[in-house]
């Protein structure tokens, strides 16, 4: 009787396997080193006695605070939110759309350099988060509401301002042809026959970032700049709970809204 | 030849069929239209009607011979008389150069824009005071009832349409028109040939007009100049052209064959566009 | 030369104009409110004293600190800010993936031959409503309250970052299976093999670069969020910049941002790689 005698041989793992399998050892090697590394108290954060205090704390939440007083001041503080989120949405869009036409220059060198340097100064903006700008602007614009709106129009106005300037580029050249080939001025391009045709985009882009600011704006106040975030902090400072719990709603509420708001909003523009 | 100054003179003309794209669409082109001559160009598609159009509109900078318009040479202009030049000449693409949200009246009233200061493009844009003047171009093509309508709610034809009325609220004394019949259909087609040549004759404006209905231009139009791969094979009257000639021009293709040719794109366009 | 066409007589009335006046006068009515409740004023950035503060803050950043002291500072917080962001979306990941295939109507047994029974389609949508509580809390909130209960600290960051960035994933990769085509796991499922091997066989070859590159993106948002954390004390860069800026060391805070924007550039980098490579 002949045995099966043939052995087969599985060819070597391809060079992109491999590296993908390197990959993922590095990835590993990573997450690791960070667990390693940090002081995270594990053992002390998962005793029984913890997670009791964690269930306790968690409790002691409600029920929230409804005094009247202290729902009109709850009510005052989401309006300054909502104020910041959207003067800080609109200050950005109105920026990033100066910004965007030097960021979608086209032509030779000089217009390569302004393209160049508009990216690089959007990208800087974009970069540092809004908590980032709202602490050092609260050197220049002390505390409340008027640094928060700032910070936001500033990190807003470097993601906009990218978004307009792609927007722009990928635009159709039909009608800006034809005007320049008439010798119109390009401001004047780009108001008729640029702008029309991106309009919907860019108020889209503007409206889903107002989602974003939102949140952002609903936090900043935990640096001071006021709204819901700076009375968050500070009950949550003095241990109240009760008050704490309501401004933590009144977050989720003002978030849930803005949301319904703005995707109701887009959804009319694209209709 | 009339004893008209020469609007157009194209001497050897070579140029590509749009800037950077390699390989020449016009080949040794010679060309002399006077003022007022109303000239249909025919010719199969890829022949360079649209590029011929292209270099006299400045859109394509020459690759050798030489153009002038009005008597100058727009290519040694300075930039602000370039600029000037351009606002006397008027190109209308066969693709309707049109922002498709824009209503009807601010896109035919954008033919306007050369001679409307910065201040009076921005208050037409916010509410047009010209409207009477839009209406009256729109009339002319059989759209005066579009006036208010945003283009994206009209048909390709309609479209086209709106493009040529563009032109008759221009102050341009030399028309460059890529196609004007394409998506038109045949009794509709005459009527806007009518008014374009009407209007132009009226005034005594010069018409350079690309056609691929060639019974339209033997019909309507007095000089019909023919291309082939880029060079003139015919220029004269339109009773010269003969159907023998006609067939050994269309060669190889099909009678309804609708061209597209491609327009440059706006980035592509030398620097002196940019003004 | 003139245009072609004389203008109509007659005096036409554009539709459009009260609409957009409406609008105007909205905007109007709305922009008074909006800026005062902001307090909106620049003159005060221009106020002599605030001016002077901020002069003196600005000049003082060139030239950054550099001691070997503060440097080696720099690049341990910097670290430190990199792990909480690693490990934190380690452990979204962990909470994403079960979240994600309860949600997800793609590994759903009942629903192979008739509409899924009442019961599996109101998990799923309890699943997903967890999902979408989680996100809707900024995580600053959630490592504010963390602060509070288990004290300072990087844990709070990285459970912040894993609560919030878990709710995210588990979003995302619940959207991607959905929109796979449910072809292959059906084939699978109706042959018998298991939910997880359906998945693994079926869903997941399909959707695996996007999952990754989601991920991925994903743990360069959660380095910016690390650092924004450090303001509340989760530590890191964030924390050395909340110090530094609350004493006005202006040559400190020029440094620590050089080194975040690098540390920002540097991850966009690694990241562009790794979706090239895994993706």
């Amino acid at each position: 009787m002949t045995a099966m005698s043939e052995t087969r041989v599985l060819p070597p793992p391809s060079s992109s396997r491999r590296r993908g399998l390197l990959v993922l050892a590095g990835v590993l090697a990573l997450v690791v080193a960070s667990f390693a590394t940090l002081d995270l108290h594990w053992r002390e954060f998962l005793a029984p006695a913890e997670l009791a205090k964690l269930a306790a704390f968690g409790a002691s939440f409600f029920p929230p605070e409804t005094a009247p007083a202290f729902l009109r001041r709850t009510l005052v503080a989401a309006g300054e939110t909502l104020a910041m989120s959207l003067l800080g949405t609109v200050l950005a869009a109105g920026a990033g759309l100066c910004m965007a036409l030097p960021a979608s220059a086209r032509g030779g060198a000089a217009a390569r350099a302004v393209h160049g340097a508009a990216r690089l100064l959007l990208n800087a903006l974009r970069s540092i988060p809004e908590l980032v700008w709202a602490s050092l602007l609260l050197i220049a614009a002390g505390l409340g509401p008027f640094p928060g709106t700032l910070a936001l129009a500033l990190h807003t106005t470097g993601v906009l301002g990218r978004l307009f300037a792609e927007s722009i580029e990928n635009a159709a050249a039909g009608p800006a042809l034809a005007l320049r080939v008439r010798g119109t001025g390009r401001l004047r391009v780009f108001l008729w026959a640029t702008l029309p045709q991106v309009l919907p985009q860019l108020l889209s882009y503007s409206l889903y970032r107002w989602e974003n600011n939102i949140r952002a704006a609903a936090v900043l106040g935990v640096v001071g700049a006021g709204g819901l975030g700076q009375m968050l902090y500070f009950h949550l400072g003095l241990f109240q709970m009760h008050e704490t719990c309501t401004v933590l709603l009144a977050m989720i509420a003002l978030v849930a809204v803005v949301d319904a708001l703005s995707y109701a909003a887009r959804r009319a523009l694209s209709s | 030849m009339n004893e008209a100054a020469a609007v157009v003179e194209l001497r050897a003309l070579s140029a590509p069929a749009a800037p950077g794209v390699p390989g020449l669409a016009l080949r040794g082109l010679d060309l002399r239209i006077a003022a007022g001559e109303q000239v249909a160009v025919i010719g199969a598609s890829g022949a360079g009607k649209t590029s011929l159009l292209m270099a006299l509109a400045c859109a394509v900078r020459p690759a050798g011979g030489s153009v002038s318009l009005f008597g100058r040479d727009p290519w040694a202009m300075p930039t602000g008389e370039l600029r000037r030049l351009r606002g006397r000449l008027f190109l209308a693409p066969q693709v309707p150069p049109l922002p498709p949200r824009q209503r009807v009246v601010t896109a035919v009233l954008a033919g306007r824009l050369p001679a409307m200061g910065l201040l009076q493009s921005l208050r037409t844009l916010w509410s047009p005071r010209d409207a009477g003047l839009a209406q009256a171009a729109l009339a002319e093509v059989g759209l005066a009832d579009k006036l208010w309508l945003r283009v994206d709610r009209l048909s390709g034809g309609e479209r086209q349409r709106v493009g040529l009325a563009r032109a008759l609220v221009s102050q341009a004394s030399l028309w460059l028109v890529d196609e004007p019949l394409s998506a038109l259909d045949p009794t509709r087609a005459r009527g806007v040939i009518d008014a374009l040549l009407g209007a132009a004759r009226r005034d005594g404006r010069t018409l350079v007009c690309s056609l691929h209905q060639v019974d339209v231009a033997r019909e309507r139009f007095e000089r019909i100049v023919a291309l082939r791969a880029g060079v003139c094979v015919y220029d004269g009257p339109a009773a010269g052209l003969d159907d023998a000639g006609l067939r050994a021009l269309y060669a190889g293709e099909l009678p309804e064959a609708v061209p597209a040719d491609p327009l440059p794109a706006a980035d592509a366009l030398p620097e002196s566009m940019c003004r | 030369m003139a245009q072609a066409v004389r203008p109509t007589g007659a005096a036409l009335h554009d539709p459009a104009l009260l609409r957009r006046v409406s609008w105007l006068l909205v905007v109007a009515v709305l922009a008074w409110p909006v800026l005062v409740w902001t307090e909106f004023n620049p003159a005060t950035l221009l106020d002599a004293r605030s001016l002077g503060a901020t002069w003196k803050f600005v000049s003082d950043f060139v030239p950054p600190k550099h001691d070997a002291d503060f440097l080696a500072e720099l690049l341990r917080e910097t670290w430190r800010t990199v792990a909480i962001a690693t490990a934190g979306l380690a452990l979204a990941w962990l909470l994403a993936v079960p979240l994600a295939l309860l949600s997800t109507a793609r590994l759903s047994l009942s629903g192979l031959a008739a509409p899924m029974r009442p019961l599996p389609t109101a998990l799923r949508q309890v699943v997903r409503w967890v999902l979408v509580v989680l996100r809707s809390i900024p995580e600053l909130v959630w490592a504010l309250l963390f602060v509070r209960a288990v004290g300072l600290g990087p844990t709070s960051g990285v459970l912040a970052i894993a609560i919030t960035y878990g709710g995210m994933l588990g979003k995302v990769y619940a959207d991607l299976l959905e929109s796979s085509d449910p072809a292959a796991t059906q084939a699978l499922l109706r042959n018998g093999s298991g939910r997880l091997q359906a998945l693994l066989f079926g869903a997941l070859p399909e959707c695996a670069g996007e999952l990754v590159s989601y991920t991925v993106y994903r743990w360069e948002c959660a380095i910016r969020s690390s650092v924004v954390l450090g303001f509340v004390g989760a530590g890191g860069l964030g924390q050395l910049l909340d110090s530094a800026t609350k004493v006005f060391a202006g040559s400190e805070v020029s440094a620590i941002l050089m080194v975040f924007v690098a540390l920002v550039w540097l991850s966009d980098r690694v990241s562009a790689v790794l979706r090239r490579v895994m993706g």
